[in-house]
């Protein structure tokens, strides 16, 4: 399965198949957010929404970008958004998204890559935790402003 | 963050398992490569099957064999067996002064990190990380 998959950047007609993977996880489709995605990070050196596909079949996505200075971090690759349909986990498919994403932020000049999942996300975190990714020396707060 | 004896034992023990999950290994073999007591392994092996993590096999070359999915077991699957870390929820024992609240909504947002931390890591990538470390 792993050799036949295509990482490429995503386009239009993608989008449907991309709105889909997320809804099914998420339990919401979000059209609009997707098509912003795909304006702002679908073009351009230090953005890249990309997808996955074999045999005519999208199989995943992946999003992110290069940020400079983050709170005085040096520039980093972030990832903030990765699916994959669940009858395609542990096929190598998010792996082969995040080795293509992480390629294109070497390529940009920097040597992290970073992202933020909720805490009771363990299924993406144990993903990102088995590629290698460990905790990075940030701590994300927040608070109630309602 | 401290883990109890056994706890510690357990998990070298499972990843002794996954790093060889064909193999099967008496309690006196796993015992010497982990340099400790047997009976006391026995007791944490017993626990572990008791989990479902591992098997016992009767006889005279018996001993214990894994029965997991080492990319789907997770270090707090392990430790869970032996302690209850991380079960601090805020507010579950009843703080009456607002330091002792504060406090605890300060502890129970440790307790939650860890809880995830443990819960994200697999046997897997536990082993993954210690070829990392033997390769320097």
């Amino acid at each position: 399965m792993s050799s036949l998959i295509r990482v490429r950047r995503a386009a239009s007609a993608d989008l449907a198949q991309v709105i889909a993977i997320d809804a099914r996880a998420t339990g919401l489709a979000k059209p609009e957010y997707w098509a912003g995605i795909l304006r702002r990070y679908g073009r351009g050196a230090r953005h890249r929404f990309l997808v996955a596909e074999a045999g005519g079949r999208l199989l995943g996505y992946i999003v992110g970008e290069v940020r400079d200075w983050e709170f005085g971090s040096p520039p980093c690759g972030w990832v903030f958004g990765i699916g994959v349909p669940a009858e395609l986990r542990e096929s190598g498919v998010a792996t082969r998204l995040l080795e293509a994403i992480t390629q294109a932020f070497r390529r940009q000049g920097v040597t992290t890559v970073r992202t933020l999942i909720a805490r009771d996300n363990r299924l993406v975190l144990s993903f990102f935790r088995s590629q290698g990714m460990m905790a990075a020396p940030v701590i994300p707060l927040e608070r109630d402003i309602g | 963050m401290r883990l109890q004896k056994n706890t510690l034992l357990a998990l070298y023990s499972m990843l002794e398992f996954a790093g060889e999950p064909a193999g099967q290994f008496s309690v006196g073999d796993l015992a010497a490569r982990l340099k400790a007591s047997p009976h006391h392994l026995a007791k944490v092996l017993r626990a572990l099957g008791r989990a479902g993590l591992v098997d016992s096999v009767r006889g005279a070359r018996g001993g214990y064999r894994f029965v997991a999915n080492a990319k789907r077991v997770t270090l707090m699957d392990v430790i869970g067996v032996f302690e209850d870390i991380g079960a601090r929820a805020p507010r579950r024992r009843r703080a009456h002064r607002p330091a002792e609240q504060a406090l605890e909504q300060v502890l129970a947002e440790i307790d939650q990190t860890a809880r995830a931390t443990f819960g994200s890591v697999t046997l897997d990538t536990m082993l993954k990380l210690i070829s990392r470390h033997e390769r320097g």
